[in-house]
């Protein structure tokens, strides 16, 4: 009786044990993706080729010129829910490799994530006729223009050649990086209003198999966004606001 | 509005028990009384019940179907179980409550007001009201918090609280999203839409 009760509470504790002691730079990297396959996209954001064999994650990471540190951060953000960096954390790891990194996040939303999405919803738009079909590819224009804003002109245009400056020592007076804050949110409530126009409004005889399987990739993509933000507001802003403070 | 109350329950004792708490409750009217649950649906339509109190073992085997079918063609309904013998609680769940009998008068008349206000909030949950509409068919057109305000004579903050409701009752945050909203519900039309 004892047994059978408490037997399987102590495997499942064993199991997380070692998930949380895996996350280090003596893991080997596949075993890592096999623990948690949402660390698979963030390969091509660091610019780590596959074919890795066997290698933990410090010898991939070195091969590929990709701070270890920084690597494991983000797979933490990825893996854990509730993760947030502090400032303690970050000041020992070297963030010259994170606007590269949130550099190829945003391009791979822009070129793949978005397109994706977008083949999905006109196809939705087409079958949902003249009398629906308008209004719905007028609201997928303005959360593309949301999108195209935000990551382009936004962060492509005004933050990021912000802090290429800063890093470089100059400073311009017109901007500071506390007005980045909480800018992104737009995007996820977009991507709700998305999921709630295709799962509780649009009529149900409207391609229902084709708005299960884009409602299932809104999940994943807010999940990945969500995560983003988490790296921008508490990897990136307090960085930025270090190289502020430094410059006199 | 007032409750109107349907009893379903075979032991003439408990029904006219029941009754006479209820209608002596201030917002409550028994407006019907059956033994047996044969016909109770087509009661509920006549006599415009929105609430019922019935004895749980009247229903049988397939008493989930049978709630199941009665909630899908009365959506307001209320049906509360009177316990009357040693029952699985279980069996309770898909009723907006039950009281027992040994419950006292007091205690009865306080679970009832409680079952009612609770389906009152939730179904306030769900439905925007006439104001919301109003607001909801405006920002569809396009329109700004302030000429909403000035075109419904109300302050801009009574415009922005309503436009919290609406979100938080649609789930659509966006003014894009809202006039998808609109339309698909067929609030507004695609020639009130400014291209």
């Amino acid at each position: 009786m004892f047994l059978s009760l408490y037997a399987p509470k102590l495997r499942k504790k064993a199991i997380i044990m070692v998930k949380k002691k895996a996350l280090s730079k003596d893991s080997k990297l596949a075993e890592l993706i096999a623990g948690d396959r949402r660390l698979l996209q963030l390969l091509p954001r660091f610019g780590i080729a596959l074919g890795f064999g066997d290698r933990n994650v410090e010898e991939v990471c070195r091969t590929n010129n990709v701070s270890t540190e920084l690597f494991l951060t983000i797979c933490k953000i990825y893996t854990n829910n509730d993760y947030k960096p502090n400032q303690a954390e970050i000041k020992n790891i070297d963030l010259g490799g994170l606007l590269p990194y949130l550099k190829a996040s945003h391009q791979y939303y822009l070129d793949e994530r978005f397109p994706h999405l977008e083949e999905h919803f006109q196809r939705i738009i087409k079958a949902s006729g003249a009398k629906y079909g308008p209004m719905l590819s007028h609201f997928y224009d303005e959360y593309k223009q949301e999108v195209v804003r935000h990551i382009k002109y936004y962060e492509e245009e005004v933050v990021f050649p912000y802090i290429e400056e800063l890093r470089k020592g100059q400073r311009s007076n017109t901007y500071e990086i506390n007005e980045f804050r909480h800018n992104h949110t737009n995007i996820q409530d977009v991507l709700d209003d998305m999921m709630n126009i295709l799962l509780k409004y649009l009529p149900g005889d409207i391609l229902p198999k084709e708005r299960i399987e884009i409602s299932l990739d809104i999940m994943e993509l807010s999940d990945d966004l969500n995560r983003h933000s988490v790296i921008e507001d508490h990897i990136l802003i307090p960085y930025v606001e270090s190289l502020e403070n430094a410059l006199p | 509005m007032r409750n109107r109350v349907i009893i379903c329950e075979a032991s003439e004792i408990i029904a006219n028990g029941l009754a006479e708490i209820i209608d002596s409750m201030a917002q409550c009217d028994v407006v019907a009384r059956i033994e047996t649950p044969e016909h109770l649906g087509e009661k509920i339509t006549n006599s415009d019940a929105n609430l019922v109190i019935i004895d749980p073992t009247l229903l049988g085997f397939h008493y989930k179907d049978f709630l199941l079918q009665l909630g899908k063609e009365h959506p307001n309904l209320i049906v509360i179980a009177i316990v009357t013998s040693c029952l699985d609680h279980a069996v309770l769940s898909p009723y907006n409550g039950f009281i027992e009998i040994n419950d006292t008068r007091s205690k009865i008349i306080s679970k009832i007001n409680e079952f009612v206000q609770t389906e009152a909030t939730k179904k306030d949950d769900v439905e925007l009201s006439n104001r919301e509409i109003d607001v909801l068919v405006a920002v569809a057109k396009g329109m700004m918090n302030k000429e909403i305000a000035d075109l419904m004579n109300i302050s801009i903050h009574t415009v922005i609280s309503h436009r919290k409701n609406i979100t938080r009752k649609t789930g659509i945050k966006s003014v894009s999203g809202l006039t998808v909203y609109a339309l698909l519900n067929n609030l507004i039309d695609e020639n009130d839409l400014i291209h």
